[in-house]
């Protein structure tokens, strides 16, 4: 492996920015206090912590800075919220999602499946859009809850929650509505005020705070018992010690986020675009997968038609690149993404598909030396396959 | 990220022999592309019946690759006799080893060449064709399922999963492959008694009775105790109320012989002491 490194993964995770590293610094060994402590020694980490509180409430574009739970990850706080609202509504037995959420929430919609809840899984189009009938149709009387992803992780794709918590609640106001954001926070705006939406899950290390935070917002009103019995910490709803310098970090990486949201959405973007489209230009077998138009700025996600995409990631780790691939040889489940599945992304571009994901620090330089490197990798990987048939036909076409 | 070893790596970088032969004497595929795992091997053979020339195209992850260029590495030189003995497991060793998850690459290599052989001496390659199969999500028969148990002494489904794919995906079939594992692992207990010293036979006996015998006995109140074994013979004396009862030579027949027969081995004889 080359000592250089191009990260282009941070759908999995990010990098700390450095300044959010700096802010958390002192509450590891000078400000150690326990925020619940009655000594000002604690009363100054409290005050800190309620400081990053209102950075996450502004994040979330909030009400109340009481709207926000600090959690360990995005998969508590999609477990949290879910498990809540049915343990609060105990007497309905119908849950609603879609077919591609993460696994946080997807397994968990499982295991209640697997508990006696009927649960409609909304099919997405070829682009990876919904169709907001089929969630109209499906809501009943019986219905608890309705959680669906802001983002798609794998593709970028934009949901459109806002307009689903609308529906919903136009429908039966006692529904409520989770929306899984980790992907889209930092992204694009949330900004829940006006919306129907009850609760919303982040996750820190995606908007390069560190691992082993994360953020649920549920909006005033909503019934949601104690996922952590215990002390009085989070309202009495996840007890515990607070982790004081990642709730610091997280505070300071919203802030950031923020104030970077413009850059992500242009510069960021223009970016993506420039990888995509030069990777379209080049390389006769490569395909998009997913809507082009609807999409967080930050990700692509493209499909190699008839070569394997662990093969791709192995190759481009080589030249010091990382991405990753919703092929079945990288997961070790033997199952190829079951995003991609639900679109019908076909065969030989859904084993071969590469998502590259940017953030504010991807450089340009980083983007040409991909473009300038990636083209002989699929070419030298393309000899390989035996669809050499196909693979002509693919280029024939792209010459025309 | 799979630990691969640096034959993998080195084989799946620098691939050996791809591209696909000119006239080749034999060809033969196996995988497909939903699996998202498929590999064309060409065989040159001679008059001699030896492989002078092996070439591969496929399409998979690294280890597919690897293993099928360590293939060709393999084959060339050998008769067609010699390539035949090769088995998934040979391929994999060639590599220094594959992760467990990724056994099935192996697998593929081996189906790939049993093709080419089959095709070599104008067998029907399509003979899979006809036979059950099990995995319908990755096309996986009974033939190949066995062959991969057997040959590898698979016992537990994940295994299985990870040397053929079989039940990767929906998951229906782990019902189907968990007896074809029970039946093959129960068949390969029976071993001949004559190959067994004594005290194998013994605690083997002594384990059924205790598993499969005794507790049945005791619920009528009787019980059983091993007495002796003499080469096929196993001397036992029924105790409590199976001594008084007038069934005892029944029991001690469809019962008692019966379970050992079926565990152990279909030689064994009881005797009554």
């Amino acid at each position: 492996m080359t000592e250089k490194v191009v990260y282009l993964d941070n759908n999995a995770t990010t990098m700390v920015d450095p300044k959010v590293f700096e802010v958390m610094k002192p509450y590891f060994c000078e400000y150690y206090g326990n925020p619940s402590s009655m000594h000002e020694f604690g009363g100054k980490v409290s005050k800190a912590v309620a400081k990053a509180r209102e950075q996450v409430k502004e994040f979330f574009g909030a009400n109340d800075a009481k709207e926000i739970i600090f959690t360990g990850s995005g998969s508590e706080g999609d477990n949290m919220a879910i498990r809540g609202v049915l343990e609060a509504n105990k007497n309905k037995k119908h849950i609603i999602t879609t077919k591609i959420e993460h696994p946080a929430v997807l397994n968990l919609f499982k295991y209640f499946e697997k508990q006696g809840y009927s649960v409609t899984y909304l099919s997405v189009d070829s682009k990876g859009n919904l169709d907001l009938n089929e969630l109209s149709e499906a809501i009943s009387d019986d219905t608890a809850l309705v959680s669906m992803m802001y983002a798609n992780n794998e593709t970028g794709v934009i949901l459109p929650v806002e307009k689903a918590a609308r529906l919903v609640k136009q429908k039966n106001p006692k529904i409520k509505f989770h929306v899984d954001a980790v992907q889209a926070a930092g992204k694009i705006p949330l900004d829940v005020k006006n919306t129907d939406i009850d609760l919303m899950t982040i996750a820190g290390h995606k908007i390069h705070a560190p691992k082993g935070i994360g953020a649920l917002f549920v909006k005033t009103g909503t019934l949601l018992p104690a996922f952590i019995i215990g002390g009085h910490q989070e309202r009495g709803k996840r007890a515990g010690t607070e982790n004081v310098p990642y709730i610091i970090g997280l505070g300071e990486a919203c802030e950031l986020a923020q104030k970077a949201m413009d850059y992500e959405m242009t510069e960021v973007k223009r970016l993506r675009d420039k990888l995509e489209n030069g990777i379209l230009k080049t390389i006769y077998n490569a395909k998009v997968n997913g809507s082009t138009t609807n999409r967080v700025p930050n990700t692509t996600n493209i499909g190699f038609q008839y070569i394997e995409g662990e093969l791709i990631l192995l190759h481009l780790s080589d030249l010091g690149i990382c991405a990753s691939s919703g092929s079945a040889c990288t997961s070790g489940s033997l199952e190829p993404s079951h995003v991609l599945k639900s679109m019908g992304v076909p065969f030989e571009a859904l084993h071969g598909s590469i998502r590259f994901s940017l953030s504010r620090f991807t450089t340009e330089e980083e983007i040409d030396y991909v473009l300038k490197v990636l083209p002989d990798v699929i070419f030298k990987l393309n000899n390989i396959s035996p669809y050499q048939r196909e693979l002509k036909e693919l280029e024939a076409k792209h010459n025309k | 990220m799979w630990e691969y070893t640096e034959k993998v790596m080195d084989h799946y970088k620098n691939p050996r022999n791809v591209g696909e032969m000119e006239n080749p004497s034999a060809v033969g595929e196996a995988g497909s592309l939903v699996c998202g795992d498929a590999l064309k091997l060409y065989l040159k053979v001679d008059d001699n019946g030896i492989i002078t020339d092996a070439k591969f195209q496929t399409f998979g992850c690294g280890s597919a690759v690897a293993s099928s260029s360590i293939l060709t590495e393999m084959l060339k030189g050998k008769t067609i006799e010699e390539a035949q003995k090769i088995s998934n497991q040979d391929i994999a060793d060639a590599l220094g080893g594959l992760p467990p998850e990724k056994m099935h690459c192996s697998v593929m290599g081996h189906e790939a060449l049993e093709a080419a052989i089959a095709n070599y001496k104008g067998e029907d390659v399509n003979m899979h064709c006809d036979e059950k199969i099990i995995c319908k999500c990755y096309h996986v028969t009974e033939n190949t399922l066995r062959e991969a148990i057997e040959q590898n002494n698979l016992t537990d489904l994940e295994d299985v999963m990870n040397y053929t794919k079989a039940g990767g995906a929906c998951g229906q079939c782990h019902v189907a492959i968990q007896k074809i594992i029970d039946e093959i692992q129960k068949k390969k207990e029976k071993v001949d008694i004559k190959n067994m010293s004594v005290t194998q036979l013994v605690l083997k006996v002594n384990n059924v009775i205790e598993k499969h015998i005794a507790p049945e006995l005791r619920k009528d109140g009787g019980d059983i105790e091993l007495v002796d074994v003499k080469e096929n013979k196993i001397y036992v004396s029924l105790k409590g109320m199976c001594k008084s009862c007038k069934f005892s030579s029944n029991t001690l027949k469809n019962f008692v012989e019966a379970s050992l027969k079926e565990h152990i081995s279909p030689d064994i004889e009881v005797v009554e002491v």
